[in-house]
């Protein structure tokens, strides 16, 4: 911390009201026309969707996705990503229900996030020390997961105590407990970004890492700092579904394919794949998007392979609208030519 | 096999690289897979036999070439993640299409195949420049509907089977030749197209693109229409190596699941920049069968299969970090994230 306090937005960086960054606007527009149409087509057939229960169920269907979506944020931010995080929702999955098992609940939290925080460290130092690109460094990290995972599990293991989990069904009036740590967790990423140093050296690192370094940003720690905090939202992925499932499972992260799903939601969300812009609240609009697809579908009972197509179609058509919408985003993208 | 003995006698003006710069691209490549076949050579001795040789170059067929497919893409500043869907649907489209009309000449299955790939990879070339969509998402948007599709179709258990003439790419040996498989034929047919492809203009073209977009644009590259290029031949590569797989492996749905990964690790371990701009396709063909040497000696030492990805992982990590040191003086963008210029 002894690095001379050169922020990118200058001296009175914490007091400087930022615009926001990236097409959030377009972002929940496309959530509320996904919503809409979705409305349609179950009114179409005699279904109603505008309930509360509905809501309800989008937004329960959001938190697992939405906290490793969040995590994810922080190193597509800093121009990295991370493709590690499936299997170490497995992982920390495992080790809560495993350690509530035999020590308690509060000692499993700590050591699901423990393992959360290595695996993160791990991954950035790969990434800055050794100079591995970010994509291979979390792909091995992913397939020695995977082997770990593989070697010693064949099924559910471990079992976490009733009244844990209540994190996973019980409701503060009609909200899910669990939305609210979705809640905590998007708050305090999004105070982290906007409101502190780490957060400017986050966006400054992502923008253009030779520049920030020269501006005085300690990049490699900015950087190592934004894999273990990604991490880390993907442990308390894994300490969300161990207490939804009541046990530990070693596919609880991969079924869903939350390694590209959960960087589709963040660029769903407006951030720039590359780095340096977006934000959180983006984020949370395109886990929304998804999650209200999801529950459209369950509604009209479309085939479970079918979902894919259309989130396949549906992802890529609102990148290509935010695309042709930012100035920034075309200026960068392919066309060089014209 | 560098790719890069200086021109040939007449007086081209145009740049060519020195001779030895591409010697000095495939080194490290080149080191780690002479390694792992040292190392082949004392866990089992017979490797070497002619027949079994053969019988590795065939099993690599497949992942090499994807991984020159993925060369393009990634050196023209790109990524493809739907080459494993497109394998998938490949196996599974031509079972289906000789369910539904048995007796179907074998060709034309492959031409529909050849075609279909042709057509995902225009797909893709054309969302990421002409949308703009970050090739990342285009290719893994078209993965989601390639799987979803698939799946959707055959409701999860592909019917049908793939007849013994049009297996025999993946799995017979040429007639007259008996030693020598099919697909060992293709695999050398679309190595040599990959070299004359990237020694021709077009190729040094495609490298300029992924180097620097807008230069290249400002001297004249048609950027988009070139990109679109190196994404039809990924698709089309795709489609051969679906092609190959069917033969060899039969009808699954999950015949080309974690290919995509496979075929980008193999062309970073060669040594290509993801970004693009730099390294040769030689190098990143080396990879796939560095690759493919790793997995038949983790096979051989009898790692279980479970563990074999942890030591894969921990291997991949560790080759392209040294190769990352040994290029430093060279590559100041060896510390670059996944940054294509999108």
């Amino acid at each position: 911390m002894t690095a001379p306090s050169v922020t990118p937005t200058g001296r009175s960086g914490a007091f400087v009201r930022l615009r926001p960054r990236g097409p959030v606007g377009v972002v929940y527009l496309a959530l509320v026309g996904v919503y809409l149409v979705g409305w349609l087509a179950v009114a179409a057939r005699g279904g109603d969707f505008v309930t509360v229960g509905n809501t309800v169920t989008i937004l329960q269907n959001s938190v697992a996705l939405g906290l490793v979506a969040v995590g994810q944020t922080y190193v597509i931010l800093a121009g990295s990503l991370d493709l590690s995080v499936a299997y170490l929702v497995s992982l920390t999955s495992l080790v809560t229900a495993q350690t509530m098992q035999t020590a308690g609940v509060v000692p499993g939290v700590l050591a699901a996030l423990a393992v959360a925080a290595v695996v993160g460290l791990a991954n950035g130092l790969v990434v800055t020390r050794l100079g591995v690109n970010a994509f291979i460094a979390t792909l091995g990290m992913a397939l020695i997961l995977r082997g770990y995972l593989e070697h010693n599990y064949t099924g559910p293991a471990g079992a976490v105590p009733t009244s844990f989990q209540h994190l996973g069904y019980d409701r503060l009036g009609p909200v899910p407990v669990s939305v609210f740590l979705l809640a905590a967790t998007v708050a305090v990423t999004w105070f982290v970004l906007r409101r502190t140093r780490l957060g400017h050296h986050i966006y400054a690192v992502g923008g253009d890492e030779e520049v920030a370094r020269l501006s005085g940003v300690p990049t490699t720690r900015t950087r190592v700092t934004a894999h273990v905090l990604c991490a880390l939202c993907a442990g308390l992925a894994g300490v969300f579904l161990a207490s939804r499932l009541g046990a530990g499972a070693p596919w609880a992260g991969t079924e869903a394919q939350y390694d590209l799903v959960s960087i589709a939601a963040v660029v769903l969300g407006g951030t720039l794949l590359a780095g340096g812009r977006g934000g959180v609240a983006g984020t949370v609009g395109g886990v929304l998007i998804l999650a209200t697809l999801d529950t459209v579908f369950d509604q009209l009972a479309v085939d479970p392979f079918f979902k894919n197509v259309v989130r396949g179609v549906v992802i890529v058509v609102a990148v290509a609208l935010y695309a042709r919408r930012g100035v920034d985003v075309r200026r960068r993208g392919m066309r060089g030519g014209s | 096999m560098t790719g890069t003995e200086p021109a040939s006698g007449a007086a081209h003006l145009r740049w060519r690289p020195a001779p030895l710069a591409g010697l000095r691209a495939v080194a490290p490549v080149l080191v780690l897979l002479v390694a792992l076949l040292v190392a082949l050579a004392v866990v089992d001795p017979g490797f070497f036999d002619p027949e079994r040789l053969l019988a590795f170059l065939r099993r690599s067929a497949p992942l090499v070439i994807l991984a020159a497919g993925q060369y393009l893409v990634i050196v023209s500043g790109g990524f493809d993640l739907s080459v494993g869907a497109v394998v998938t649907a490949g196996v599974v489209v031509a079972a289906e299409l000789f369910n539904l009309a048995p007796g179907l000449p074998w060709l034309v299955v492959v031409a529909v195949l050849l075609l279909g790939g042709l057509l995902v990879g225009v797909v893709n070339g054309i969302v990421s420049t002409v949308f703009a969509v970050p090739s990342f998402i285009a290719t893994l948007g078209m993965m989601l509907v390639l799987q979803g599709a698939v799946f959707f179709w055959t409701q999860g258990a592909p019917r049908g089977y793939l007849p013994e003439d049009y297996r025999m790419l993946g799995r017979s040996a040429v007639p007259g030749a008996e030693w020598l498989p099919w697909a060992v034929v293709v695999l050398a047919v679309v190595g040599v197209a990959a070299v004359l492809f990237m020694r021709s203009d077009t190729g040094r073209t495609l490298v300029a693109t992924g180097d620097n977009d807008v230069a290249a644009g400002l001297a004249g590259v048609r950027v988009a229409r070139l990109r679109i290029l190196a994404f039809a031949l990924s698709g089309v590569a795709a489609a051969v190596a679906a092609i190959l797989v069917g033969g060899f492996t039969g009808v699954s749905a999950q015949a080309g699941s974690g290919y995509e990964f496979q075929a980008i690790t193999a062309v970073v371990l060669g040594g290509v920049a993801l970004g693009g701009g730099r390294g040769s396709v030689v190098a990143a063909m080396a990879g796939a069968f560095s690759l493919q040497a790793l997995f038949t000696l983790l096979t051989l030492l009898g790692v279980s299969g479970a563990l074999e990805s942890a030591v894969q992982g921990v291997i991949v990590i560790t080759a392209v970090a040294v190769g990352g040191i040994s290029w430093s003086r060279r590559a100041t963008r060896t510390h670059q994230p996944v940054r294509e210029s999108v």
